[in-house]
């Protein structure tokens, strides 16, 4: 087990810059997950600490001990691919060996690390069978399966679920998070989808156009987001903004309504802002900001609604069954602890 | 109230498609027999008279002591007996196998090797891979002509190279003019012009191999010659066989090169079955005879398929349902 550092590191392929200055501790034994939207940089980052891309800039280290220039086999981890990358000519027991077979392991040192393994993940069954004959789940805890037989320093997994239908996707989360639970080794772990990444993550690592926007556990980000990126990012329905002014101790929209700043903002706030509601912080009030609704989305376990005011459009999400239709029009109000303001200008959080 | 009625009796009448009137040839065109026959009708025709008919006349005349100029009568085994004695016959047997052997092994070796160049990122790849394709889109009579002359006795530019102007030897190289350097100058320009076909396809292999399984066995640990050994090769074994049986159908029916460049001499030294039989049929005026030879390619072109056939035999792991 082994922390992972990564300092100051910038990336280029050719002249596009894909990491600008990026620093990331992770401790020991910790679940870190990287999110961002596709082409943010965060596989490349990944990849770099894997050892499969160079480094422009910077350093990484694992463990206390600079890897820049460690051939990837050197660097004790173990990564898992997003297509799995198991090899199709091979069984499962070869594919899990495949590592001591090339450090020329004695055949006993193989069948008890492999069955270790296996035991772990419950692949006793499928030793004998190729890749082809696995369903896609099984194929993934293979791939697992062939990381823990290296016995690494670091795990990484390159959005390693995006493969499995969204059933398979709930399942495997809480068997990874498990096999962290028991295993305890340092875990890097990629995906675009926030919804892993909140449930997953000791700490999440936010990025987008190749910087880290926000580093945290998980529900600081959605308690804090530090900027418009990281609000809109995380939380899932995403979170609404308004754009407006505030004016006499209110937030106001260019068409009137007028909506309640949160209790601590007295500092010097910027004139034109962005008022983010969450869609499940909206509640119903006879005194709130009348708004007509547009679509219903009942999902049983709350009824999602989208609605208008002026120009403004918004999705709340209420635990109540509400019996509205079309053109009906709903009061809400925003519980003002829950708002989030930030600077139009600069997007950051006020 | 009565806005309804009057709103229905404003409406448009709506668009319908027009009913088509049933023929009796639309109707022969749905027909699902009529239609399998008509389809098939041109390839089968084709096939028949381009390929069943001459395999079958060549197959005929095998059996009869026709010649040029005279309907023969059927003989039965006569012509086969005869070649079972004559020593030039078992000599192009043995040309035929040998430089089927030696010539697909260098094809393949020097093919699979230039294969692997062509999938490492090169700067000018794509250039370089239509540049090797030259040797196969040239015209093999052309190409035959061309090494002709590069393999002539008195006017041979690796002779010249080497007794001219780097004054290595005092004589010319002697190529075709003596059986075995004859022999190995025509495997040679087998090679190079069988390079090409091995390579492309090849890479086409290689190019279907996951780079993720490289990286993967990079992180596992993999010397080069290591992923050489365990995934590029196993990986690639399905397209080879196929590559190879072609190559060693096409090599063992060889005849342009060896006909342009060596005619069979010098003294029946380099001939294949194929120059032996056209030598003896057209020629020779033996139609039987030439025929005969032609004839007995078919169990070495049967092995060769039947090699194919199992090598080809989808291998277990490629198999997707079964469960042991």
């Amino acid at each position: 087990m082994a922390t992972v550092e990564v300092k100051d590191v910038t990336k280029y392929f050719g002249s596009t810059q894909v990491l600008r200055d990026v620093n990331v501790s992770i401790a020991d034994g910790e679940f870190v997950v990287l999110v961002g939207p596709s082409g943010c940089g965060k596989s490349t980052l990944l990849r770099m600490i894997a050892g499969l891309e160079n480094i422009t800039g910077g350093t990484i280290s694992i463990g206390g001990r600079v890897v820049n220039t460690v051939p990837p086999k050197d660097r004790d981890i173990a990564m898992v691919f997003q297509n799995y990358a198991l090899y199709p000519h091979m069984t499962v027991f070869d594919n899990m060996a495949f590592s001591l077979k090339l450090a020329n392991a004695p055949k006993e040192v193989m069948e008890e690390e492999v069955g270790r393994a296996a035991k772990i993940l419950g692949l006793g069954q499928l030793l004998h069978r190729y890749p082809r004959q696995l369903s896609g789940g099984q194929r993934q805890r293979v791939a697992m399966g062939r990381a823990i037989v290296r016995n690494p320093q670091v795990f990484l997994f390159d959005e390693p679920l995006s493969n499995l239908d969204a059933k398979l996707r709930v399942a495997m989360r809480a068997e990874i998070k498990e096999l962290h639970q028991r295993l305890k080794v340092t875990t890097v772990y990629v995906t675009h989808d926030q919804i892993e990444a909140m449930t997953m993550a000791d700490k999440i690592v936010v990025m987008n156009h190749g910087v880290v926007e926000q580093i945290g556990p998980p529900l600081e980000l959605y308690d804090r987001p530090n900027n418009l990126f990281v609000a809109g990012f995380i939380g899932s329905p995403a979170m609404n903004m308004i754009e407006g002014k505030i004016e006499g101790g209110a937030f106001r929209t260019a068409d009137g309504a007028a909506w309640p700043l949160p209790p601590n903002g007295s500092g010097a706030r910027p004139a034109e802002v962005i008022y983010g509601i969450r869609p499940e912080h909206l509640r119903l009030d006879p005194a709130g900001v009348p708004t007509t609704v547009q679509v219903v989305e009942p999902t049983g376990s709350e009824t999602q609604v989208v609605l208008r005011h002026g120009e403004a459009s918004m999705l709340g999400a209420f635990r109540e069954r509400i019996a509205a239709r079309h053109g009906d029009v709903l009061p809400v109000m925003p519980d003002p602890e829950l708002v989030h303001l930030f600077d139009k200008q600069t997007g950051r959080r006020i | 109230m009565n806005t309804t009625p009057t709103a229905v009796a404003a409406a448009p009448t709506r668009w319908t498609p027009p009913r088509r009137e049933e023929t009796w040839i639309g109707w022969l065109l749905d027909w699902k027999p009529f239609l399998i026959v008509m389809c098939l009708l041109p390839a089968v025709g084709l096939l028949t008279v381009f390929l069943t008919y001459p395999l079958g006349l060549g197959i005929w005349l095998a059996f009869t002591d026709t010649t040029i100029g005279r309907r023969g009568i059927w003989v039965g085994l006569e012509n086969f007996i005869w070649l079972f004695e004559d020593p030039i016959f078992w000599s192009a047997v043995f040309y035929s196998v040998f430089y089927t052997a030696i010539a697909t092994i260098g094809k393949f070796a020097l093919g699979l090797w230039l294969a692997l160049l062509l999938n490492n990122h090169l700067p000018i790849k794509s250039f370089i891979r239509a540049i090797i394709l030259l040797p196969w889109i040239v015209p093999t009579v052309l190409s035959a002509i061309a090494f002709w002359w590069i393999y002539d006795p008195q006017f041979s530019i690796i002779s010249y190279v080497f007794v001219d102007v780097l004054g290595w030897r005092d004589t010319n190289i002697d190529f075709i003019s003596t059986a075995w350097p004859a022999r190995w100058s025509l495997i040679a320009a087998n090679i190079w012009r069988g390079i090409p076909f091995v390579a492309i396809s090849l890479l086409a292999g290689l190019q279907t191999i996951p780079p993720s399984l490289y990286e993967a066995a990079l992180l596992d640990g993999s010397t080069p010659w290591q992923r050489f050994r365990y995934i590029t090769v196993p990986m690639i074994m399905p397209i080879l066989a196929i590559v190879m049986t072609f190559s060693i159908i096409f090599t063992f029916t060889d005849f342009q090169l060896v006909y342009a460049i060596t005619r069979g001499g010098p003294v029946n030294s380099t001939h294949l079955l194929a120059t032996l039989a056209f030598q003896r049929g057209i020629p020779g005026g033996q139609l039987g005879e030439g025929a005969a030879i032609a004839v007995s390619m078919i169990p070495f072109l049967v092995f060769a398929t039947l090699f194919s056939y199992f090598a080809l035999a989808r291998r277990k792991w490629q198999q997707g349902e079964a469960n042991d």
